[in-house]
């Protein structure tokens, strides 16, 4: 409880301290030459949550919101998916691994945000291009986390199970692929985290719908206080999604041995 | 006992690829050993010397270089598939975390298509069987080493192997759980009387559990150099019977021949 009070007065501080800075009138100018330029570089915080709240009560927002979650998801599940496919076919086997490798560490090395431009003329200005470039971010996360997963996946275990009878059908489904599936709840945060970079950053490039395009618009009339209310809500909302996914993460991950809990014998 | 031994290995040698690329380090040499039908035997002998090799060949795990293992008069081709009538109980945990410990206990149902219900119920029966009652729902990370040990035993057991291998399986065990276990595997043993092939480096272990003990030479190249009866009486309970005067003679007996090559692969570790 203490902590969450210290936690909220650094958040208040922060907030009367740009209240302070940006109010034309309180501080004399000591960088700007005048009054009012304070406000209009880094913008007002009444007025940023005056948009926000406007957004929210009049329910513009949630049409852009809805937007830029259906891309996050599509990109997030689309991106996995292929990870988690590609990642145990490679991972089973060593040739395709040999082969594909320069290929994987080149895509990997790449700055894929540079795609987006070229997505956009592929999959034109709609959901899709977002979603590709989401699918690109989250794809090598969880892809370079299942192939090590099932690389290390304990020679013992396969080995009981071969004992147990397991086919090797069986043995990809009980032993690799909860192994497997292990690993990408381990990048889940962060794979949740970049499916939502590629929804925003594809719609600040190019859009009509969503947050990202919301702040696009905003900027090109130099109207600072939008941009920051829509920075406000993006950050409000990855947090939201960072505790969803922090749910999904306790309630499938019960067998996991948890480092505060003791071996309860 | 039938004429056809559970379990042949004939002229076993089993080489390796050195790492290093510096020659094959042989593992086993020229290794032949039986276990009859309903035979307990125990195979001792020194720290690294190949034990563990001995058995994945048998389990058909790994293949050996030369000669042959025969399953009931059959030939076990490893490369074909594992021992079907064998069971394994490893060294190591090789249970499956993210199982419940009745989910670990009806894996091998399940690999073989058993009805759900029919092999829950089974696994409830096994799960008392080892006292492990109304622990089903704990995952093996909530379970103590001695409990684990029991749900391996159990996931072993319920297949109902004709032939049941065990690599040094309570050597990670203290003590005095350690002589629970195996008056516990004794008891489920004389049940049914299959036929066990047991690897320990513990010669106490050995004889009380055994009908047989086979002492094996220190590495490399190791092969069997000893072979031993145990005509002890059954039941058997391991802590009293390490008290009588029978046993103190055949550890005086095995010991004596296991001694040197004890020796021999402590100074070849100690050269090393």
């Amino acid at each position: 409880m203490k902590l969450r009070i210290l936690q909220f007065s650094i958040f208040a501080l922060l907030i009367l301290v740009w209240h302070l800075m940006t109010t034309p009138g309180i501080v004399p100018p000591f960088y700007f030459e005048q009054d009012n330029r304070a406000a209009f570089f880094f913008g007002e915080p009444v007025k940023v949550f005056g948009v926000v709240v406007d957004w929210f009560w009049s329910g513009e927002i949630f049409g852009h919101l809805g937007i830029t979650l259906l891309e996050t998801a599509l990109g997030f599940v689309i991106g996995s998916a292929f990870g988690l496919g590609i990642g145990l076919w490679l991972a089973l086997s060593p040739t395709a691994s040999a082969v594909m490798d320069p290929y994987i560490k080149g895509f990997n090395s790449m700055p894929r945000v540079v795609l987006a431009p070229i997505f956009a003329v592929w999959f034109g200005l709609g959901i899709w291009s977002k979603v590709a470039l989401g699918v690109t971010l989250v794809f090598f996360v969880v892809f370079f986390n299942v192939y090590q997963g099932v690389r290390e996946v304990s020679p013992n275990l396969i080995a009981n199970a071969r004992m147990l009878g397991a086919t090797r059908h069986q043995l990809l489904r009980a032993i690799y692929l909860p192994s497997a599936m292990s690993w990408v709840f381990a990048s889940l945060h962060n794979a949740v985290g970049l499916a939502f970079v590629g929804a925003v950053v594809g719609e600040y490039l190019g859009s009509s719908r969503g947050v990202g395009y919301l702040i696009l618009q905003a900027e090109g009339t130099f109207d600072i206080n939008t941009v920051f209310a829509g920075i406000l809500v993006l950050t409000g909302f990855a947090l939201l999604l960072d505790t969803g996914v922090g749910v999904v993460e306790r309630r499938l991950m019960t067998w996991q041995p948890r480092a505060s809990e003791t071996e309860r014998v | 006992m039938s004429a056809v031994p559970a379990l042949a290995l004939k002229d076993i040698t089993c080489r390796f690829a050195a790492r290093d690329g510096g020659g094959a380090y042989t593992a086993v040499a020229n290794a032949s050993l039986t276990v009859e039908a309903g035979e307990f035997v125990s195979v001792v002998g020194p720290t690294g010397c190949g034990k563990s090799t001995l058995l994945n060949i048998a389990a058909g795990l790994l293949s050996p270089s030369s000669g042959t293992v025969e399953v009931f008069g059959e030939k076990l081709v490893a490369s074909e598939g594992v021992n079907r009538r064998a069971g394994y109980m490893f060294q190591a945990d090789a249970l499956m975390p993210w199982r419940t410990g009745i989910g670990n206990v009806i894996a091998g149902l399940e690999f073989r298509g058993v009805e759900e219900d029919e092999a829950l119920a089974q696994g409830e029966a096994w799960l008392r069987r080892v006292g492990l009652a109304g622990f089903g729902d704990r995952y093996p990370h909530q379970m103590s080493g001695g409990m684990r040990k029991r749900l391996a035993l159990a996931q072993t057991l319920i297949l109902s192997p004709d032939i049941l291998l065990m690599d040094e399986p309570f050597s990670a065990l203290d003590v005095q759980t350690r002589q629970l276990m195996e008056n516990e595997l004794l008891a489920l043993w004389a049940e049914d009387r299959k036929s066990v092939l047991f690897i320990t480096h513990d010669l106490e272990e050995a004889i009380a559990l055994s009908d047989r003990v086979v002492v094996l030479s220190a590495g490399p190249a190791t092969r069997p150099i000893g072979d031993f009866k145990v005509d002890l009486d059954r039941p058997r309970d391991v802590s009293e019977i390490r008290m009588t005067p029978d046993f103190a003679r055949l550890h005086r007996e095995i010991w004596a021949a296991m001694k040197e090559e004890v020796l021999k692969a402590y100074a070849a570790q100690k050269a090393a």
